[in-house]
């Protein structure tokens, strides 16, 4: 099983975001820069959380920002971005968020093995901290995959 | 048995879940057939399952059924969702 594709462009570390709906631009920007989504993309993520709550944030400290396939996305695709400071996405349990992952996906078909993938990075609970205080994207993307 | 994931799109983080349950129902020794379906088919996705996993958020919008609804709080934690699957099912 492999990941959706993360590229350095892909990667923001410590940004700054007042909000949840910026972090999640920012998430939608890292898409956009490495060719998965267009930028309309980063508004249908947040108007999923818009209909439905932030129920993206799946673990603490941790959202899966995402929509469903459709126009705006161009390939599979995944972005990480790090916040200097922590946002409230209004989760009952696992707020303040401080990586958000940005998740484009081309069709629902085949997808399953690419985020089954996220599965085996981040149930290891040391990844999410890991992430979080990670001073380069190269550092990301080992951890992302798996190699240290 | 059959055990549905809910999420908005469908995709993501209840994909996240149906993977993660699988492995804790062969942890357990189980047997079933783990779907993920977004909310909006909710009622023909979930009309003969037993159990469907979800977050607080969709509580209100899957409504009335006869499955039970587990709330997971933290996907990536096997420990929970072992706990709360040998609840629902023991």
């Amino acid at each position: 099983m492999s990941l959706p594709p993360l590229p350095e462009e892909a990667i923001t570390i410590g940004a700054d975001a007042r909000t949840w709906r910026e972090a999640v631009r920012l998430a939608g920007a890292g898409l956009e820069a490495s060719g998965a989504a267009r930028s309309a993309y980063s508004e249908e993520m947040i108007r999923m959380i818009e209909e439905h709550g932030p129920y993206v944030v799946i673990a603490p400290g941790l959202a899966l920002a995402h929509a469903r396939p459709g126009p705006d996305v161009i390939k599979d695709g995944l972005a990480v971005v790090t916040l200097s400071t922590p946002v409230a996405f209004g989760h009952p349990h696992n707020d303040p968020v401080s990586v958000v992952l940005g998740l484009a996906i081309l069709s629902i078909e085949g997808h399953l093995a690419s985020v089954a993938e996220l599965a085996n990075v981040f149930n290891d609970a040391t990844a999410i901290p890991a992430i979080a205080a990670a001073k380069d994207a190269a550092t990301i993307i080992a951890i992302m995959k798996r190699e240290q | 048995m059959k055990i549905v994931a809910i999420c908005g799109a469908g995709i993501g983080s209840s994909s996240i879940l149906k993977v993660n349950a699988e492995r804790v129902l062969a942890n357990l020794g189980l047997e079933a057939d783990v779907t993920a379906a977004d909310i909006s088919s909710v009622r023909t996705a979930a009309a003969d399952a037993q159990v469907i996993l979800t977050s607080s958020e969709f509580v209100d919008a899957i409504g009335k059924t006869f499955a039970d609804v587990i709330v997971i709080e933290n996907y990536f934690d096997l420990q929970e969702l072992t706990e709360k699957l040998e609840k629902s099912l023991g």
